[in-house]
């Protein structure tokens, strides 16, 4: 276990080596927040009626919470990062040492989320205080229990679905059209511009047979409280066997991946 | 190094005198109009680049399908928004959909000729691959902003224009050919001010070595872009009007088109900030450059 800390420790030291740069990434990505929730309120104004039992308070809030869970569960280069260890070879050093790639390359996720979420606390706490009267605070303790829960089942999914893309490269050379592609519906049916649920009912229907509402929406709805009872305890073991699907899928590629190898340039 | 970086730079449209004096060329090279010099390599580039996307057709093909996806998912996005409401300001859904498709074409263009480009400046100050740039006897700012041309763009540029025409035919709107001139000044100026602005940003990593970062951040702005200028106010408006002129690169040219400009002056505000923007831009780079130190020796 041991040297999974160091990991760690060695993925956060990664991170800050380039920090003006993280910093940059980090402040750049809250400007079209701003835009959209602008926007939002535009659509609001001189309209008695809620946005699909969206009231403005409730859309800005979905925004702000799906921003945090964003910031916590998010991935960011590993994927990257990955195929290009498979491209160029690298992967063969880990081969030969008493290391699990996954949990190696889990354990540098995680050090990523945590500067993220670190760094990004200032500007989420600015945007809370900008919106306060707007934001809202989960209904109890309890559903903040399942929140909590449900983003790191959130974080668990993105990684082993990110992970299991970025090991196409052992068969493609070129796999950032395919991790864009899959990025792409998880942008607008994880809920990254929008509530999915100002869909129309039939889409939303199709959309909750994918992971992709279990990659971002579903916590941030537990959050608000829309979801609840039976619905909420659904949901949460529907999530927790999609991840459970992701990481059998992943251990799966892998496992094909690695006699496909050969090793260029190692 | 300095030296020679502030020769290549000051001799902007001559040849540099240290490298073609050794060949026989040099008084030939020198009486080549400027123009036509710059047009000859420039050409060179392009063979160069089409050479290599034909090396990889799959994967050429892989891009423009991920472009069109999310194009339409911008398309989804305000499709979905229309479904609720039926403005934003004074904006309509297919006034809305004009404006999202001059946002991409505007875009696409500029992603085909400078985007890969600009992004790579930053490797190229860290692996001090700049000096062979340094070393050409041609303007440095060139050929680093246009090594190579992404020719995906032109098709997904070919793609916007189409979801244009359909947004102008449902607002039933036949523009003029004055109008569409218009239209595509004011997108060659939006492309420049993209260029202007990215490549500044890109000039930051002399200083931070890696600037990817800040170069994809600004790439998040073009969310900003596509969005109503009456969807946003206060500070926000001024700010992504007069310095960073986001909300004016897509806006007005749609607004040409739709018949809705406010004033005449809105076009002229382009025109100024474009200017504006390519004084900051080689400002900024000249300054930068003065700052660059190699890495690799």
């Amino acid at each position: 276990m041991k040297k999974y800390w160091q990991v760690i420790n060695i993925g956060i030291q990664n991170t800050l080596v380039y920090r003006v740069n993280f910093l940059f990434r980090v402040l750049f990505g809250f400007i079209p927040l701003v835009a959209l929730l602008s926007m939002w309120r535009v659509i609001y104004q001189g309209r008695e009626t809620s946005v699909a039992g969206y009231t403005l308070a409730q859309m800005v809030s979905y925004y702000l919470i799906m921003t945090v869970v964003d910031a916590l569960t998010a991935v960011n280069e590993d994927d990257w990062q990955i195929a290009a260890d498979i491209k160029d070879g690298q992967i063969s050093q880990f081969l030969l040492k008493p290391i699990d790639y996954l949990a190696y390359r889990f354990c540098l996720f995680t050090a990523g989320r945590l500067i993220y979420a670190a760094v990004a606390t200032l500007p989420v706490a600015g945007l809370i205080l900008y919106y306060r009267e707007a934001f809202v605070l989960p209904p109890d303790l309890a559903t903040f229990g399942w929140f909590a829960l449900s983003v790191v089942m959130t974080a668990l999914l993105q990684f082993f679905i990110s992970y299991t893309m970025a090991l196409l490269a052992f068969w493609v050379l070129e796999v950032s059209t395919f991790i864009f592609i899959v990025f792409a519906f998880e942008y607008i049916a994880g809920g990254h511009l929008f509530p999915v649920d100002i869909l129309p009912p039939a889409v939303l229907d199709v959309l909750y047979l994918t992971p992709f509402p279990y990659q971002l929406f579903f916590p941030v709805q537990i959050y608000l409280g829309r979801a609840t009872g039976a619905e909420l305890y659904q949901g949460m073991a529907v999530q927790a066997a999609w991840v459970i699907v992701a990481f059998l899928l992943a251990r799966f590629v892998w496992s094909r991946g690695i006699r496909r190898y050969s090793a260029v340039g190692g | 190094m300095r030296g020679s970086e502030f020769k290549v730079q000051s001799s902007k449209s001559a040849v540099a005198p240290a490298t073609s004096q050794r060949d026989g060329v040099q008084g030939e090279a020198r009486r080549t109009p400027a123009f036509v010099r710059y047009a000859t390599i420039y050409a060179a580039l392009w063979k160069n680049s089409v050479a290599r996307e034909m090396g990889f057709k799959v994967n050429f093909l892989l891009w423009i399908v991920v472009e069109l996806l999310w194009f339409a998912l911008q398309l989804t996005f305000m499709a979905v928004v229309y479904q609720h409401t039926d403005h934003i300001g004074d904006w309509t859904k297919w006034e809305v959909v004009l404006l999202v498709g001059a946002s991409h074409f505007i875009q696409q263009v500029f992603q085909a000729f400078f985007l890969t480009n600009v992004t790579q400046l930053s490797e190229l100050v860290r692996t001090g691959r700049l000096d062979f740039m340094l070393l050409l006897p041609v303007n440095t700012r060139f050929i680093v902003s246009a090594r190579q041309v992404d020719l995906g763009g032109f098709v997904n540029a070919g793609s916007a224009a189409v979801v244009m025409v359909y947004a102008l035919v449902r607002l039933g709107i036949v523009p003029g050919a004055a109008q569409i001139a218009g239209f595509l000044s004011l997108v060659v100026a939006g492309v420049l001010i993209h260029y202007s602005l990215m490549f500044l940003l890109a000039s930051v990593s002399f200083w931070t070595v890696r600037a990817q970062g800040i170069v994809w951040g600004y790439y998040s702005l073009f969310n900003v872009a596509r969005l109503p200028d009456e969807a946003v106010g206060g500070f926000f408006k001024v700010f992504f009007t007069f310095a960073v002129p986001m909300l004016l690169v897509a806006n007005v040219p749609a607004r040409l088109l739709a018949d809705k400009l406010n004033s005449p002056f809105q076009m002229l505000l382009v025109v100024v900030m474009c200017l504006a923007c390519q004084a900051a831009a080689e400002l900024g780079w000249r300054f930068a450059l003065r700052h660059y130190t190699s890495a690799s020796s």
